[in-house]
């Protein structure tokens, strides 16, 4: 009791001095989640509304096997995209294991199955008010996903966010593709699991308390998103 | 299309026509059917739409008129039966003015919405503004631009609705109970862009349920009942007294089933 008492103490010292070592794995983590989470967007904004607005071979089969992705564990894409960029792997060639970029990419695979089936649901439950009206203008396909995006961008928003809070809690995936490396691809969830393993429990303690906060911010930001989404809705 | 000065020029197109006479109208539905799931929604419907007054369209709940309205607004293809615009298989784009019995707006502003149109239509940027002030004032809704369009009352939606089917200068304008709901006020704008249209030489096919409208409007009345049309009749012979047993009965306030 002694103990977690004095770690509790120093993990605070640890926050409120912004410790350096501290502050280095809390700005590599959010940067790697949030370029993994702006990528996952930029394929899952548009892969979604055209599964829920196009017309082309595959739409349905794709939409489930999207659907099915979103409940991937973590550990498998870590796996998978080790195999990929493992020296004897068809990606080998560009070094990318163990760096940061290694774990972008494996969250950008965990994170856009989230952002596309969201963006579908989203999307198709505003076409089927929006249809005939858009058909009645001969928008072009592009452009009638450009508008039902844009009119959807506050439910929209909850889609990112919960892929921002998918990623940022994520383990698995970037302790086998980034290797927990000091300086170089350790993030707080993967600092946090060595630490407590060693018994250094004052930085895993800081970094959790950080990852928690991190965590109710997003979840806050979800629900006043999704409240004034509501109010636009019914407005 | 229509020569007439900017004032008098519904969409407030004052650039000039984009199509000419004839090139949507006459629109001739031909033995059309609808049938949905085994349902036939509409049956044998044969009904030609020319000139440039109001075909008043009447009929019970459930007879069919907002399917007919889709039908010739061609966002449903008719089962049996065909129909053609000026001799096409698909109207002109932008050629028919729609405006649902349920108003669909746009997550945006009053403005942005006609914006959204405009650009449809294929009105450049530039041009875009000075059209949404004319139109916004066509809808008296000066004052509302910048509101978001949901956040408008009924009224104010259906009348924004009513000018942002006008701004593509249609040839046709198909109206689905504009004014269920509305006040005498908000009525009496409805009905004055309509006349407007009608001057503009634009053809006007009008739902209502309200019976002092359809006398004020119409030019002819079609009635529709279970999904057939039971007659096609110049107004002033239907009020006097209608051809049809089931428009007699919907007249004299019966109950049809
Ligand atoms: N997509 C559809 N599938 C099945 N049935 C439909 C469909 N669309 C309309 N219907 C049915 O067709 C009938 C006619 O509908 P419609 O909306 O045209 O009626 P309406 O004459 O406009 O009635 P109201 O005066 O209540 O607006 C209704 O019984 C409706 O339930
Ligand atoms: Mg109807």
């Amino acid at each position: 009791m002694q103990d977690f008492g004095a770690a509790f103490a120093e993990a605070f010292r640890l926050i409120v001095s912004g410790d350096a070592a501290l502050m280095e794995i809390v700005l590599l983590s959010l940067r790697v989640t949030f370029t993994a989470v702006f990528f996952a967007c930029l394929i899952g904004l548009p892969l979604g509304a055209a599964l829920a607005v196009g017309r082309f071979p595959g739409r349905g089969a794709i939409t489930v096997f999207v659907n099915a992705l979103m409940g991937l564990p973590p550990v498998v894409v870590g796996l998978v995209v080790y195999m990929m960029l493992s020296a004897a792997g068809p990606l080998g060639v560009l070094q990318l294991l163990y760096t940061p970029t290694a774990m972008v990419i494996a969250q950008t695979i965990l994170v856009t199955p989230i952002v596309a089936a969201l963006t579908r649901q989203v999307v198709a439950d505003l076409n089927a008010e929006y249809d005939e009206y858009l058909r009645s203008l001969y928008l072009p396909r592009g452009r009638m996903m450009a508008t039902l995006l844009w009119d959807a961008r506050h439910s929209l928003l909850t889609a990112a966010l919960a892929g921002l809070g998918r990623a940022f809690a994520e383990v698995g995936a970037v302790m086998i593709v980034g290797g927990n490396i000091n300086h170089v691809t350790r993030v707080m969830t993967t600092a946090i699991a060595l630490e407590t393993s060693r018994g250094e429990l004052a930085l895993a303690l800081g970094l959790g308390i950080i990852l928690v906060v991190m965590s109710v911010t997003i979840n806050a930001a979800l629900m006043s998103v999704r409240h004034t989404a509501e109010r636009h809705v019914h407005a | 299309m229509r020569d007439l000065p900017v004032d008098g020029d519904v969409s407030g197109n004052a650039a000039g026509p984009r199509r000419r006479d004839g090139e949507t109208l006459p629109v001739v539905l031909d033995q059309v059917g609808y049938a949905a799931r085994d349902a036939a929604l509409i049956g044998d419907l044969s009904l030609t739409l020319e000139g440039a007054d109001v075909t008043v369209l009447m009929g019970p709940n459930g007879a069919g008129k907002s399917l007919t309205l889709r039908l010739i607004a061609g966002l449903l293809k008719p089962t049996s039966g065909t129909i053609r615009w000026a001799g096409r298989e698909t109207p002109l784009r932008h050629s028919v003015g729609l405006v649902f019995q349920r108003p669909v707006m746009l997550r945006r502003t009053v403005r942005a919405n006609l914006d959204h149109a405009l650009a449809a239509y294929g009105v450049p940027r530039g041009a875009r503004a000075e059209r949404i002030a004319h139109l916004l004032s066509l809808a008296q809704l000066e004052d509302r631009g910048e509101r978001p369009a949901r956040v408008l009352s009924a009224g104010e939606q259906q009348r924004l609705s009513m000018v942002r089917a006008l701004a593509a200068d249609p040839d046709l304008l198909l109206l689905d109970e504009p004014t269920a709901s509305l006040d005498p006020q908000s009525t009496a704008i409805i009905e004055g862009l309509v006349h407007r249209a009608a001057d503009a030489g634009v053809k006007t096919v009008l739902v209502t349920h309200q019976r002092g409208q359809a006398r004020r409007m119409a030019g002819e009345v079609a009635f529709i009942h279970r999904g057939r049309l039971t007659e096609v009749t110049p107004a002033r012979r239907f009020f006097d007294r209608p051809q049809s047993d089931a428009a007699r009965a919907y007249m004299a306030g019966e109950l049809l089933v």
